[in-house]
């Protein structure tokens, strides 16, 4: 199974959400990054069992500038076997998914790996634009994917419960939790990431047809209504009649 | 034309298809349009999208539209948004909306927002707004082009009713084979599920274990409420995974979010922080959620919540 798993970098889940003074911009001062969260923990490690089980490849690719090779290393430490940068701001999902899409074609791809969603822009775009692009199906919320001879059998997460289909590769599948069981890259392979390629490629022409262009923090909340917890008739009062949720 | 894909659930449309007619119906007011909605199979009164604002309901119906594959929706809805000459196309920010979006913004060649929860202004730039930072923030977006596709964040804005029964219209369209097939659908039965839920009743691990969860549970049945939890609790297996709310969870918006036994980490609050009203029934003084809270009782949930549950009996009764 050749596997493409696309990773990307968010803030640190703990960090404080601060804007530059016009809002046109994210303040980053101070801002500890990550890889998402379901990139890592869930689309790249099921990679890495496919692999595995059944031999072949997994490939990362990053859009995004040369500090992002921090946290492409610590994918390569945690176990894949190369990695590719495309070398560009990812300003708009579709910009990023022309780079994968282009990418994936060219080096055809039975699988392509991707998070649910970021955990800054919280987009859940990417994966559909690729998959189209393709021309290829597209499982998102995946938390759960076997292979069964060559066909892959897959549980993604709906509203309320969970859908199986069965489904021949190749597809773009997004990742939930349930995946699979995050792994922590140990000192051996911290140290085989240093020497395993990582190739920085220039993009393909695209287009950002959608754009952030200002950010604002939500209105402050107003102080805590105590309530005194003798008297829970009181708080019930307050969610009928002045809350009026209940 | 706004242009809706109005999704049902076996024949039944759930709120959020009335939400979506609303916003849709806002959306061609101010862009001084009509809006008309998209139904793929066989719906119940689908002419009911017209209390919602929809002038017309357009519907396919097909055996390939019985299952969802999203290679097979987006060609039918981008061939009718092409079809109609919609302007903008909106589709919920739901599993089948999300798994859409993207494939209908390559297809319409259309700049895409997701998870919208604002009307677009559309004098001069085309703008829209939306969450981000998992609700610690928000970002307005400008799409450049001629079509856009956006998808509507559910609980968002309250579906209004504005008119009388939709004229429906069957559509022509030519859907692609099918390269997923589905093998079965597995719905937790009887709770509404989280994301949409509108009363949610939440526990954490200062419930200490899972035989405890009657207190959660007596409270939500009788508010008819879902229930959810923090991480730790799903991941030690007190319940289960779905249940699991915050920024690595289910992100919720509901009317009412009630955490019992939970600090309020970033990473929880991340999820639930959109909720209209919040209570916080904990311990600690200082347990970080009553920052986030419209209303705390400080106190042993053990003591509380059965209170709690008591004066909501009584409110019930009255
Ligand atoms: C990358 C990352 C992602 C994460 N994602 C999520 C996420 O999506 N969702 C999530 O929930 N967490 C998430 N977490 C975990 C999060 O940081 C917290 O650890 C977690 O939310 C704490 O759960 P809790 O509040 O149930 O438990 P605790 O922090 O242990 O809190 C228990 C609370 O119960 C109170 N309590 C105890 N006994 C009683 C009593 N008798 N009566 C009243 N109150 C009592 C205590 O005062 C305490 O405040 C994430 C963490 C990381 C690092
Ligand atoms: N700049 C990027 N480079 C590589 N992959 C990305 C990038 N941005 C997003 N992705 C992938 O797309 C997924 C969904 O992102 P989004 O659509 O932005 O929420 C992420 O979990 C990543 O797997």
């Amino acid at each position: 199974m050749k596997s493409l798993v696309c990773v990307s970098k968010t803030p640190d889940t703990t960090t404080k959400i601060a804007f530059t003074d016009d809002g046109k911009a994210f303040n980053t001062q101070g801002v500890q990054y990550i890889m998402n969260p379901y990139d890592e923990w869930y689309a790249l490690v099921r990679a890495l069992e496919l692999k595995e089980a059944r031999g072949g490849t997994v490939t990362l690719i990053n859009v995004g500038p040369a500090e992002n090779d921090t946290i492409i290393r610590k994918g390569l430490a945690i176990g894949a076997d190369e990695a590719v940068r495309v070398d560009a701001e990812p300003k708009s999902a579709f910009f990023v998914a022309r780079q994968i899409a282009h990418y994936a074609r060219e080096q055809d791809y039975d699988l392509v790996f991707l998070g649910k969603e970021t955990i800054d822009y919280n987009g859940s775009e990417v994966g559909a634009m690729v998959a189209e692009m393709l021309g290829v199906p597209f499982l998102s919320y995946a938390s759960h994917m076997e292979m069964e001879g060559d066909t892959a059998v897959v549980s993604r997460d709906i509203e309320g419960g969970t859908e199986t289909v069965e489904v021949k590769p190749p597809f773009v599948i997004s990742a939930a939790k349930g995946l699979a069981e995050q792994r922590i890259p140990n000192m051996r392979g911290i140290m085989m990431a240093k020497r395993k390629p990582l190739n920085v490629i220039e993009p393909v022409e695209a287009e950002d047809p959608a754009v952030a262009v200002h950010y604002e923090l939500p209105p402050e909340k107003g102080d805590v209504k105590l309530i005194d917890p003798e008297n829970m008739d009181e708080l019930v009062r307050l969610l009928h009649e002045e809350a009026k949720v209940i | 034309m706004v242009l809706v894909f109005a999704e049902h659930q076996n024949g039944t449309f759930k709120k959020a298809a009335f939400e979506l007619v609303s916003y849709g119906y806002k959306t061609a007011q101010a862009m001084g349009v009509e809006c008309a909605a998209l139904v793929l199979g066989q719906a119940e009164e689908p002419a009911s999208l017209g209390k919602y604002g929809a002038s017309k309901v357009y519907q396919f119906e097909h055996e390939a539209v019985q299952q969802f594959d999203s290679q097979v929706y987006a060609a039918l809805i981008a061939e009718a948004a092409k079809k109609l000459d919609a302007r903008v196309v909106v589709v919920n920010h739901s599993s089948t909306g999300k798994s859409l979006l993207g494939r209908l913004a390559v297809r319409l060649e259309a700049g895409s927002v997701s998870g919208v929860n604002a009307v677009p202004e559309v004098n001069g730039a085309f703008r829209v707004k939306k969450p981000v930072f998992s609700g610690k923030a928000f970002a307005t977006y400008e799409v450049a082009t001629p079509v856009k596709v956006l998808s509507l964040m559910g609980n968002a804005i309250q579906p209004a009713e504005v008119g009388d029964a939709a004229e429906v219209a069957a559509i022509e369209l030519d859907p692609p084979a099918a390269q997923v097939k589905v093998r079965d659908v597995n719905r937790v039965e009887g709770r509404v599920p989280l994301p949409e839920a509108e009363l949610v009743v939440s526990g954490g691990r200062g419930l200490k274990g899972p035989e405890n969860w009657g207190l959660v549970e007596d409270l939500a049945e009788l508010l008819g409420a879902t229930t959810a939890c923090s991480r730790p609790v799903a991941d030690v297996g007190w319940r289960p995974h779905h249940e699991h709310v915050g920024q690595t969870g289910i992100a919720i918006r509901p009317n009412l979010y009630i955490a019992i036994g939970i600090s309020g980490a970033i990473q929880h609050l991340a999820g639930v922080n959109n909720s209209k009203t919040i209570v916080v029934i904990n311990k600690d003084p200082e347990a970080p959620f009553f920052k986030a809270a419209d209303y705390g009782v400080v106190g042993d949930l053990f003591d509380v919540v059965p209170r709690l549950t008591e004066a909501i009996k009584t409110l019930k009764t009255d």
